[in-house]
């Protein structure tokens, strides 16, 4: 297998604060290729937001320290690159786009002046120049009338514009892998369409390698190529979308999927999974999802599932994963 | 779920407005414009209904559920619940009312005061009304109601931040629950919660409708979650209803463009209709609510959008082949979402 | 989702073992016994009761703890160091400093107490009823604040003391309650705002539309939503402006709008002492001293009780 383009394994994070350390990243494995999305699907505290800022080299820290894995790009090693070595590939290579856009930009400048702050700093462009890129880039995530909006401050814009904005000074710099921290979460619902198809296109047209952190099973099963499902601080599941949702292989990611309101279950009282997500100061021993699980049984409790390969390419970290895959 | 019977409104809500003032100046305040949050809203709740109301962000839900528990004062319009006029009451009868309809907040972290312990939060509709229960059997009540809603009744002397999200939300529809009422607001009660958690909630809803014969006003802007729930379904845009009809009417056959544009827009959790479904794409923004379009608040952003949409108001009604009222001039029935 | 907030989720116990056996055996609680049972076992609330505790017996009974009269001057001892038979000294007009600082408490202990208690009600009751009513109320409150807060504080404290000097007559009790409500008169506005922001930030929070959506009534809003929320900066500013207060009291004297002799006041005797730090440090060094014990008891007190008020540092 060629190398991927950008590569986590065996991550591990903590976060030591005064009340103990909570065990953030249990070792997190996935890859992202060029041209394809990846999809990283957990609820809150699953760890998939601290995934991506240890990847971009933003983790908080303290509290957050990386105690193992590793993180390439390109093969090249990020975790122990010289501080210098990480800038640079931040914004160049590997851009993030957040969740909030309204605070995630500087009010006090104008939306043209931010766009054009990277091409400016790093390309050495002059004012002019960069202001006529940040018209170009607005124009190309779909902002009407960019050349008047260009001196706009952040907050003349609607949620979903300054979204816009957000994608557009991440893509200044032309970089190959693009996170996304729930880009659309924030968003209405026929804006969050908008964003998310202006994203696909984006992608697609620029062969990007796009790793989506969401915790909507239906944005996922609308733009991703592959899933990793994480809980409490692992992958717990990976595959593809269509085999995942056809047939999930952990127990955790089937009962998420029939925890949401179909058109069928209407009428119906819907199979919630019981229970909370465990702390993780105490994560229980074994399989971390056991407490909650219905096919739980001794050996659970016992020994910790490793994410292995399955028959079809697909992984779980069950213990009765083949069974699950049989149906 | 058990059948609501129709026949009998509870709470009919009438042609009603909500207008915030826009004010400029520090000591002289001038008013400069009038936010419509609520522009002309009719509906009516039936006994043991759900009845979800849905929109985006400044469609104005959020004020109508604020006006109906007469927490911000109505511009004009009138509201009666089993007949009498919400607005006119005052004093006792303003109390009484408040027993009967009840309101659960979206936000747990924020619904619950940080410094009251949940004996306190629970215990707090008795103390105001002392007359629903002796001080005696408040703490046995208090102890019963977070029972009902799944919590240990042990722990009545811990504080809100000692509980999960989901399990803050519980705590906020056992202190609704307290005064027995006959109707509960719920303002985004699920959409701050985890999946895995939301589904534990809403059936906890759907459970106390059945064994108390609750009435719901449900309000979100998550379309799965209403359609689960609601029996009928309120669209609003901009202060306004643009379509209301029974579940089936709404999610099957939309005739309302911009009920369409919604439906479309809601992510389907099944990658296999990915290619198939039919998309409509909205551009643009929802307008100001200071200063609505003219004629159809939707037509800025309507692909059927006509002259007769920008002079005339489409009256929410009935019209043509349709089953359902719906304020568009243009109405037709479409389907939309894939009938798995 | 920012990351703290994951991990504030997440390390939220599910379901922590009861503390202390099963809870349901034990009467209901409140926040107010919740804290008085945490504040007893906190060091910090222990040890600055007990500084207070001391003060407030000096402050009382000051004949107990020296036979010396501290008015009685001999200038042959002018500004002699501490020593066996004066523990810290005397000064200029040949006093005993010992004598004068355990005297002084009385005055200063009162002054800053009362003029701290006086400040915050007012301010905080203006506060709140700003922040509560909002709208014109706000506004006409609001606009009164900036007037006094736009008062230079000695020129209004000059015009106020000399006014009503003659009405009070010579008396000390007299007198310390003028400068006492001179300074409340005076300070309030920054407490009022600092309440007031507070208050606004509550006001807005969603439990207190829960509570009126219940039926609470004004009182009850305040009272059991807005107060306790309100509480943590308005603590925080009443024990720094407790230390100042003492320290105002001295300025006041300095100018002879104050507390004169025969009072005596750590305040009085700092300013005493500022022109002779170097030839005699001792004068400076002991009232200074007592003064940054108390202030330092009463900052401590503020930091347990707020502490012990807000359940989630339990």
């Amino acid at each position: 297998m060629a190398t991927p383009l950008l590569e986590v394994e065996g991550l591990r994070v903590e976060f030591r604060t005064r009340d103990g350390v909570a065990h953030v990243l249990n070792g997190v494995d996935y890859h992202v290729d060029a041209g394809e999305t990846l999809a990283v699907l957990g609820e809150s505290g699953s760890g998939k937001s601290v995934t991506a800022n240890t990847v971009m080299g933003i983790l908080e820290s303290p509290p957050g320290v990386v105690t193992g894995g590793s993180v390439r790009y390109r093969g090249e090693e990020l975790l122990t690159a010289a501080p210098a070595r990480r800038r640079e590939l931040r914004g160049e290579h590997i851009a993030m786009i957040f969740q909030d856009a309204l605070s995630a930009l500087n009010p006090v400048f104008t939306v043209g002046f931010q766009i054009g702050e990277q091409l400016r700093t790093r390309r050495g462009m002059s004012r002019r120049d960069a202001e006529k890129r940040a018209v170009e880039l607005l124009d190309l995530v779909g902002i009407p009338g960019a050349k008047q909006r260009v001196r706009d401050h952040p907050h003349q814009f609607s949620g979903g514009m300054r979204q816009r904005v957000m994608i557009a000074m991440s893509l200044a710099l032309d970089p190959d892998v693009l996170i996304a921290d729930e880009p659309t979460t924030a968003l209405d619902v026929t804006v969050q369409a908008q964003i998310m198809d202006l994203l696909a296109d984006i992608q697609a047209e620029r062969h990007m390698g796009l790793i989506l952190i969401t915790h909507d099973l239906g944005v996922v099963a609308e733009v991703a190529d592959r899933i990793a499902v994480m809980y409490a601080g692992r992958i717990v599941e990976h595959a593809d979308v269509h085999s995942l949702y056809a047939n999930p292989c952990h127990p955790y990611t089937r009962a998420l999927l029939e925890s949401i309101p179909r058109v069928d279950t209407k009428g119906t009282s819907l199979s919630a999974i019981s229970g909370l997500p465990p702390s993780l100061t105490r994560i229980p021993p074994g399989c971390p999802f056991h407490p909650r699980c219905p096919m739980a049984a001794e050996r659970c409790t016992e020994e910790l599932p490793p994410l292995a390969v399955l028959p079809s390419g697909r992984s779980s970290a069950c213990l009765f994963a083949e069974e699950l895959v049989a149906g | 779920m058990s059948a609501p019977n129709l026949s009998v409104p509870i709470l009919e809500v009438d042609d009603l407005v909500k207008h915030f003032p826009v004010q400029t100046g520090i000591v002289l305040k001038r008013t400069v414009g009038h936010v419509r949050a609520v522009d002309g809203v009719s509906f009516a709740l039936h006994k043991g209904e759900t009845l979800g109301v849905v929109g985006e962000s400044g469609c104005g839900k959020s004020t109508l559920a604020q006006v109906l528990m007469r927490l911000e004062p109505p511009t004009s319009g009138r509201v009666r619940f089993h007949g009498e006029d919400v607005f006119a009451k005052r004093g006792r009868e303003l109390q009484a009312l408040r027993r009967s309809i009840q309101i659960v907040l979206q936000d747990p972290y924020t619904s619950l005061n940080p410094r009251m312990t949940v004996g306190d939060i629970v215990g707090e509709p008795f103390d105001i009304h002392p007359d629903v229960a002796p001080k005696g059997e408040r703490r046995k009540k208090v102890q019963d109601l977070l029972d009902v809603v799944g919590l240990n009744p042990e722990h009545i002397n811990r504080y809100p931040h000692q509980f999960s999200g989901g399990q803050r939300q519980r705590i906020g529809i056992a202190r609704a629950l307290a005064l027995k009422p006959e109707v509960i607001i719920c303002d985004e009660p699920v959409s701050a919660l985890d999946v895995s958690i939301q589904a534990q909630v809403m059936n906890l809803l759907d459970e106390l409708q059945r064994e108390f014969g609750l009435s719901y006003l449900f309000i979100a802007h998550d379309l799965s979650v209403v359609r689960h729930l609601s029996d009928r379904v309120a669209v609003m845009y901009l202060g306004k209803i643009v379509e209301i009809g029974t579940e089936e009417e709404i999610y099957g056959r939309p005739s309302h463009p911009y009920t369409q544009a919604l439906l479309s827009a809601v992510p389907v959790p099944d990658p296999a209709v990915r290619a198939a479904r039919a998309r409509i794409r909205l551009t643009g923004d929802v307008p100001s609510p200071v200063n609505p379009p003219s004629g159809c608040r939707f037509r800025t952003r309507c692909w059927k959008a006509t002259e007769i949409c920008e002079v005339e108001e489409p009256e929410l009604v009935t019209r043509g082949a349709g089953h359902h009222p719906s304020a568009c001039h243009h109405a037709e029935e479409q389907t939309l979402l894939p009938s798995t | 989702m920012s990351d703290p907030s994951v991990l504030g989720t997440a390390v939220a116990e599910p379901d922590p073992p009861p503390a202390g056996g099963a809870d349901a055996q034990e009467r209901a609680r409140s926040l107010a016994s919740d804290a008085w049972h945490d504040l007893r076992r906190r060091p910090l609330f222990l040890i600055s009761v007990a500084l207070i505790a001391i003060l407030l017996v000096l402050a009382a009974f000051p004949q107990l703890f020296t036979s010396a009269d501290p008015n009685a001057g001999d200038l042959a001892r002018s500004r002699q160091a501490p020593s066996g038979q004066a523990w810290f000294g005397y000064d200029l007009l040949g006093r005993d400093v010992y004598a004068r600082t355990i005297y002084g408490t009385r005055v200063s202990i009162v002054v800053g107490v009362l003029a701290t208690t006086f400040t915050v009600l007012l301010g905080g009751t203006l506060g709140m009823l700003a922040g509560y009513h909002g709208g014109w109320v706000d506004t006409l409150v609001s606009r009164l604040t900036d007037v006094v807060f736009g008062l230079p504080f000695v020129l209004g404290a000059i015009v106020i003391l000399s006014s009503f000097r003659e009405a009070i007559g010579e008396g000390a009790v007299g007198i310390t309650a003028l400068v006492v409500l001179t300074m409340a008169a005076l300070s309030w506005p920054v407490s009022m705002r600092i309440t007031r922001s507070a208050a606004i930030t509550a006001r807005n929070q969603d439990y207190v539309r829960a509570a009126r959506a219940l039926g609470a009534g004004p009182a009850r809003v305040i009272w059991r939503h807005m107060l306790p929320n309100c509480l943590a900066p308005v603590l925080v500013y009443a024990t720094i402006a407790l230390g100042a207060f003492i320290g105002v009291e001295a300025t006041l004297s300095f100018l002879g709008i104050g507390l004169r002799d025969p009072v005596v006041s750590w305040g009085v005797m700092i300013s005493e002492a500022r022109d002779y730090i170097r030839v005699a440090p001792h004068l400076l060094l002991f009232p200074a001293a007592f003064l940054a014990v108390t202030v330092l008891a009463f900052v401590m007190l503020g930091d347990a009780v707020r502490d012990a008020f807000d359940p989630k540092g339990r």
